[in-house]
């Protein structure tokens, strides 16, 4: 009898260690230089996924670690190997910038971690370098220009100069739009980018304007996207050479360009994964609560990184809190169980998720602050184009 | 290749080369007569470009925002002197970056509690928002004729201040001998706070001016400063000339290099090779001019005459 309450003590106290034993969440990001905008939104968006589930995925504590990445690849993998080693985490996710990702992935993965991507989606890690413990609440980099690119083509646009900055994810979103793209293009430059990047884009422009092509293609994201917009149109080029953009016209620069009364914004159009008006009840609540908290409406990095706790929230849940089975939690991630607020999808074969893409338009909403808003969806269940060369060990 | 693009692309060239001068100028200054480095320079950049830009809003004006901003950042020059650069002049030259690197970090966290991390877009007036139409093909945004006209206005009154005026001389004479100015009864310590708050007031022209193209943003100024230095080393450290020309030729150098150079590789290499090296090339490309300088002309182009 001794014996067996000494049994069930052990395993009662083992149990409620197990159970109170918190979740860690490394979260990297870019939370200094002009690019802590994004970072600084995407920490708003995982908080705010935190309140909503009150710190807790199931019976277990959550509890979030962040870290900054210098928007650097080599400082990003520094904070990687600290989330790893030092504080143990169980996940780690974030990630905005795809060399750093690509930088990190193997300290990652190797000490074992589940590395979420909350929005880099290099090529490489969709093909090649796929991983089973890798998931992105994103999309690969690829996918949204080649949205972008099927538009062009039924609006009509002949010809093409594409500038991008000079990263991994630059020669991706310059790769998809060139797949899908049928007329010509007349000339791309790369331009150079990281904490000391380029932001006068003159020379660029003036090249832009002399090749004589219909529209102008840019990725241009965080800061460098406001500073890109008001020298196009400082430039004059709106009714020369139509802008046609991707994660450069978004929720962290619209306000920006809204405060400086640049109405020449109004009507422009992007393409994405998700959309403060998609009609889904986790949008809704998700918009309207970061709205009231922040006093802004969201952005795309902020819509990932809330998918990105929730996710990992309902596989911890599934498993109840047990670390331990690798396979479980897994199994658990792939499910996507969980209400995105893209609306439900599925993940491929590489652990991207398998969505649709629309294009958006900048609109003022009915309080006149400006905004997107859905035109049309381009995709349906798009899956990316490196999921083929993705051999899941 | 085409004429006209050529003439816009000297044009951008000019203004960038320009905006380097106002930065380069203030460290040549600086560096030259005190013999003091400070990277710190970089962060009156950037508080000139975020000042302006908040007092854009407030006043309603872009230039008088500037207007306002020039003797704001001039007296933040001057506290910079007497409370962080007048301790650190009797130390060495690595005490001096030691010291200013520390205050880049604490006047960017500064600019990150007061102003967040978003940075600010700066409204112009519709005046200077448009083009000017030079000819049927060439058009050139007004504002970067105001920041070439700035510029060059800011060149022509320092060359006046420095060779016709009581102050430049006792600048030069500074810059030749300190010994000898203090020893003839000149307020070395006066002078070397009005040419320090000068610096102050030209970096922190160079952040307005850029502000309404680039947005006013954390660390804005680290991407300039390294520039400014290859400019100061190019032209010779502590000449005024020296920074002007060698400030237009880097603008040029880097202008022209992004705009022609991946049609040039096409001439000898496959186009794709061409477009991935053309960019690290000619991110290069100012830094193999400073190389080059070095080797052949150690002290730059148009070094001072004895110290």
């Amino acid at each position: 009898m001794k014996k067996f309450t000494t049994l069930a003590l052990a395993a009662s106290l083992m149990a409620s260690t197990a159970f109170a034993e918190p979740v860690k969440i490394g979260f990297v990001t870019t939370l200094t230089t002009g690019a802590a905008v994004i970072g600084k939104e995407m920490q708003q968006a995982a908080n705010l996924a935190m309140d909503h589930l009150g710190g807790m995925a199931g019976d277990t504590k959550l509890e979030i670690i962040y870290a900054d990445d210098g928007f650097a690849p080599e400082t990003g993998k520094q904070a990687t190997d600290k989330l790893v080693k030092q504080d143990d985490v169980d996940f780690i996710t974030g990630f905005i910038w795809s060399h750093v990702l690509l930088a990190s992935r193997k300290s990652a993965l190797d000490g074992g971690k589940f590395l979420i991507s909350a929005n880099a989606g290099p090529s490489q890690i969709a093909g090649k370098l796929c991983d089973k413990n890798f998931f992105s609440t994103s999309w690969q980099n690829d996918q949204t220009p080649m949205a972008m690119g099927e538009v062009l083509n039924q609006v009509g646009v002949k010809s093409l100069y594409i500038m991008a900055p000079n990263y991994a994810a630059g020669k991706n979103m310059v790769a998809g739009v060139e797949r899908t793209f049928s007329g010509e293009i007349k000339g791309k430059d790369l331009t150079k980018w990281g904490a000391d990047a380029q932001l006068d884009f003159s020379a660029e422009l003036a090249k832009a304007k002399a090749s004589g092509a219909d529209g102008l293609f840019v990725f241009y994201p965080g800061a460098a996207g406001g500073a890109f917009i008001k020298q196009y149109h400082q430039a004059g080029l709106k009714d020369v050479l139509p802008l046609y953009t991707v994660f450069t016209v978004d929720g962290l620069s619209i306000p920006k360009l809204q405060a400086a009364d640049f109405q020449s914004v109004l009507g422009s159009r992007s393409t994405g994964a998700w959309d403060p008006s998609l009609d889904n009840a986790a949008n809704q609540k998700f918009v309207s609560d970061f709205k009231a908290k922040y006093g802004a409406y969201p952005s795309n990095y902020a819509a990932q990184s809330y998918d990105a706790i929730n996710l990992i929230a309902s596989a911890v849940e599934k498993v109840g809190g047990d670390m331990s089975n690798m396979d479980a939690v897994r199994a658990a991630l792939k499910e996507a169980d969980y209400a995105s607020v893209r609306g439900d999808y599925t993940y491929g074969e590489n652990h991207f998720p398998v969505q649709d893409f629309y294009l958006r338009e900048v609109v003022a909403d009915a309080d006149g602050t400006w905004t997107t808003k859905v035109v049309q969806t381009v995709y349906n269940d798009h899956v990316d184009s490196y999921a083929a060369d993705c051999k899941m060990k | 290749m085409d004429l006209s693009l050529l003439f816009i692309q000297t044009l951008n060239g000019l203004q960038l080369g320009l905006l380097l001068f106002l930065v380069a100028s203030g460290l040549t200054l600086v560096f030259g007569i005190l013999d003091f480095v400070n990277l710190a320079h970089a962060s009156l950049y950037m508080l000139g470009a975020f000042i302006c830009a908040s007092l854009t809003f407030v006043l309603g004006n872009f230039l008088w925002a500037v207007v306002v901003s020039l003797p704001i950042t001039g007296v933040i020059g001057l506290l910079v002197e007497r409370f962080v650069a007048r301790p650190l002049y009797s130390r060495d030259h690595l005490d001096h970056v030691l010291g200013t690197f520390g205050l880049i970090l604490v006047l960017d966290t500064l600019a990150h509690l007061i102003w967040g991390p978003a940075g600010i877009a700066v409204p112009l007036p519709p005046w200077l928002d448009g083009q000017i139409q030079l000819s049927e093909t060439l058009v050139i945004p007004t504002f970067r004729v105001l920041i070439i006209a700035a510029g060059l206005a800011a060149a022509g009154g320092l060359f006046w201040l420095v060779n016709y005026t009581r102050l430049g001389m006792l600048i030069r004479a500074g810059a030749s001998n300190r010994t000898m100015v203090s020893a003839l009864g000149v307020d070395i310590q006066t002078l070397f706070a009005l040419v320090f708050a000068l610096g102050a007031m030209l970096a922190g022209l160079a952040g307005m001016l850029i502000a309404p193209i680039t947005e006013a943003s954390i660390g804005m100024g680290n991407n300039i400063i390294i520039t400014a230095f290859v400019v100061i080393i190019v032209g010779g450290i502590g000449s005024m000339k020296g920074a002007f020309i060698a400030a237009l030729l880097i603008g040029l150098i880097d202008t022209l290099g992004r705009s022609f150079l991946d049609d040039l590789f096409k001439l000898f290499m496959s186009s794709e090779a061409a477009e991935t090296s053309a960019p690290a090339v000619s991110a290069m490309l100012i830094y193999i001019i400073m190389a080059l300088v070095l080797a052949f002309r150690p002290s730059g182009l148009f070094p001072p005459r004895t110290r």
